[in-house]
């Protein structure tokens, strides 16, 4: 045998290294998908740092993002531009990842964060921290992962943990964000108004005025979370054939469940954090990704690039629709998602599955 | 197709043949106990077929031979070792369960769903090994699947449907196959083709089998070894020609028969008298 076996079938790469110490099969599709939207992503990456009152060429962005070029370039890139994208980044890639992980486990596409009220417990905790002045402290990544946590731990209480199905998953889950809604527009009616206008700006979802602070909790979470994500992935293949599928195949069920429950919460509780709830992402990243890719299941490295490509995008257009107005990329995902999720909902309808 | 790949496969069903019982088990969900205190060995290399009216326990059973279902007391033990204790990966290698009517998600391709077979075998750095790669070969060749491996499992007939999940317990590679209800839901002659399959796993890869079955003739033509339940217990079991007779159907599923002999396999057949053919019909040769 050679080092390193290289074949492919029918769409399907095999690959061998090493005497067969390590060897996987990985679909050609997928491989040209991930090249693709990553290049894609990249120019809409330097466009976005290109885009603002001080126009800088694109073709300035690149080596500046290298530390070539004139000082005062150098200087808007760094301190203002580099931020809001980098977060803009970083976040839809959160979203998209998380988006995956929820909707493959209960195999339904309408049971991603922020359809099953994870993201509007992350909410809820955040506004409670503006409003009432409580766990200043603890700083908003904190609040928002308590929040998001407490509520998936409430879903899975309330409909994981009895095997449930899909379907009952997004009904309870859709119940629990109502309840988080309905106390998020309680502290807020109940705020002085200034604080109600900073936690109602915060909640659109915007990349609006963020600068470092905002990149390094997001980017040192998704260092840890997205490899940690990666590994259990191996867990979603069997757990996607049903539970019972699935542990007869050797994957502790529950197990599994709760650690990517974890990872798939904290990765929505950071992403929220850091630039609110953009909406929609996490659903119809993962659903464009799957269908780009054309495999059963939403591959998460597609899914983190689509959903930064869509945030990305969305914060591009934001910005060139309404230069002065400031307005959120949460409006533009909002907008943009909302068709995407009445297409998902008449589909489920008609295959009569959830999806 | 599938490239055949190179070399003499490797099977993991010779060795040790396994030794599948269960001692005073007791089984139920929420506060209902299905079964109680029940004992059973299956016999290494043999089918056995386990049948029974709706609710007697069947199915529950066959879950907790799967450890599917943990028992509420007694054990069932593999190898003399309780499979409720040892790592469900090591028990997935030795144990294959078909759950009944399993859905594949949209989209997912057979050869896919074949692969998905081997994970007990792999793990997050080896996903392709030789081996896996001839079980998968091998599942899909045994399961005449080769030309459809390709293909959407949701877009295939029921019967194709079933022996594209069949072909995923036997890429699995196990020396006992669990199997419930595999013919459910599929017409008279897929019905013959899947059982058909499992004797072919069992007298070429003297796998153990173990399944659920509706149909008493089925039964007892496919079965080494018949188990007959009637509320959580074994009423009966052994051979068909010994185990089957008027007064077990009459027992175990509430209902009036004639036995006779099948013409073809020479095993017990079942000819249910029904109540509007009971008066002046001829009996039959009663075996």
């Amino acid at each position: 045998m050679a080092l390193l076996e290289l074949s492919t079938e029918a769409g399907r790469a095999t690959f061998r290294l090493g005497r067969g110490a390590v060897s996987g099969v990985v679909s050609v599709r997928v491989l040209v998908v991930t090249t693709v939207l990553a290049v894609a992503t990249f120019g809409v990456f330097c466009l976005g740092v290109a885009t603002g009152d001080y126009p800088i060429s694109v073709t300035d962005v690149v080596p500046a993002l290298f530390g070539v070029g004139d000082s005062g370039t150098l200087l808007v890139v760094n301190e203002l531009r580099l931020p809001r994208v980098l977060v803009g980044l970083l976040v839809g890639a959160a979203f998209g990842i998380s988006g995956a992980v929820f909707q493959t486990m209960t195999r339904n596409p309408l049971a991603s964060p922020d359809m099953i009220g994870v993201i509007a417990g992350a909410q809820t905790a955040v506004v409670a921290g503006i409003v009432l002045g409580f766990g200043a402290g603890l700083g908003t990544q904190a609040l928002g992962l308590l929040g998001a946590l407490v509520a998936a731990l409430a879903v899975y209480v309330l409909a994981w943990g009895r095997g449930a199905t899909g379907y009952r998953i997004v009904l309870v889950g859709i119940g629990v964000a109502w309840m988080c809604t309905s106390a998020t527009d309680y502290l807020i009616a109940k705020a002085l108004p200034f604080e109600a206008q900073k936690a109602v700006g915060w909640l659109v979802g915007s990349l609006n005025e963020r600068g470092w602070q905002h990149v390094r909790p997001i980017g040192l979470a998704l260092a840890v979370l997205v490899p940690a994500t990666l590994l259990l992935s191996r867990w979603l293949r069997t757990l996607q054939l049903g539970e019972a599928v699935a542990t007869g195949l050797g994957t502790h069920v529950a197990r599994a469940q709760l650690a990517l429950l974890v990872t798939a919460v904290g990765l929505a509780a950071f992403g929220t954090a850091a630039a609110g709830p953009i909406l929609f992402v996490a659903l119809i990243a993962p659903q464009i990704a799957q269908r780009l890719a054309a495999v059963a299941a939403p591959p998460l490295l597609v899914s983190a690039l689509t959903g930064s490509l869509i945030v990305l995008t969305g914060d591009l257009i934001a910005r060139h629709v309404l230069p002065d107005d400031h307005l959120p990329v949460g409006v533009v995902t909002g907008v943009l998602g909302a068709p995407v999720l009445l297409w998902l909902l008449a589909r489920a309808n008609r295959t009569g599955s959830g999806g | 197709m599938i490239a055949e790949p190179p070399g003499r496969a490797t099977s993991d069903t010779t060795g040790e043949p396994p030794d599948l019982r269960a001692t005073g088990l007791r089984l139920g969900y929420d506060k209902l106990v299905v079964v109680d205190d029940l004992e059973v060995a299956i016999p290494p290399g043999r089918i056995t077929v386990i049948v029974g009216a709706n609710a007697c326990g069947k199915s529950t059973l066959l879950q907790a031979l799967a450890r599917l279902l943990p028992p509420r007391a007694g054990a069932v033990e593999l190898d003399g070792r309780s499979i409720q204790s040892m790592p469900t990966r090591q028990v997935a290698r030795r144990i294959g369960i078909l759950p009944q009517s399993p859905v594949a998600p949209a989209g997912l391709t057979v050869i896919d769903l074949v692969t998905r077979g081997r994970a007990p075998h792999q793990n997050w750095w080896r996903q392709w090994s030789t081996t896996d790669e001839r079980a998968v070969h091998e599942a899909l060749t045994a399961t005449d699947m080769l030309e459809l491996a390709h293909r959407p499992v949701d877009e295939l007939s029921g019967g194709q449907r079933q022996r594209a999940w069949i072909a995923m317990s036997i890429a699995q590679g196990t020396p006992v196959l669990l199997l419930d209800e595999p013919t459910t839901f599929l017409d008279l002659a897929h019905q013959i083709d899947v059982l058909d399959l499992v004797v072919d796993l069992n007298r070429q890869e003297h796998r153990t089998v173990v399944m659920v079955l509706h149909d008493l003739n089925q039964a007892s033509r496919y079965a080494d070894h018949l188990i007959a339940m009637k509320a959580g217990r074994i009423v009966a079991q052994g051979a068909p020609a010994e185990v089957i007779t008027t007064e077990l159907v009459e027992q175990v599923f509430d209902l009036d028969c004639r036995i006779t002999v099948d013409p073809v396999t020479g095993t017990p057949m079942i000819i249910p008298v029904g109540r509007h053919h009971r008066a002046g019909t001829t009996p039959l040769a009663v075996a």
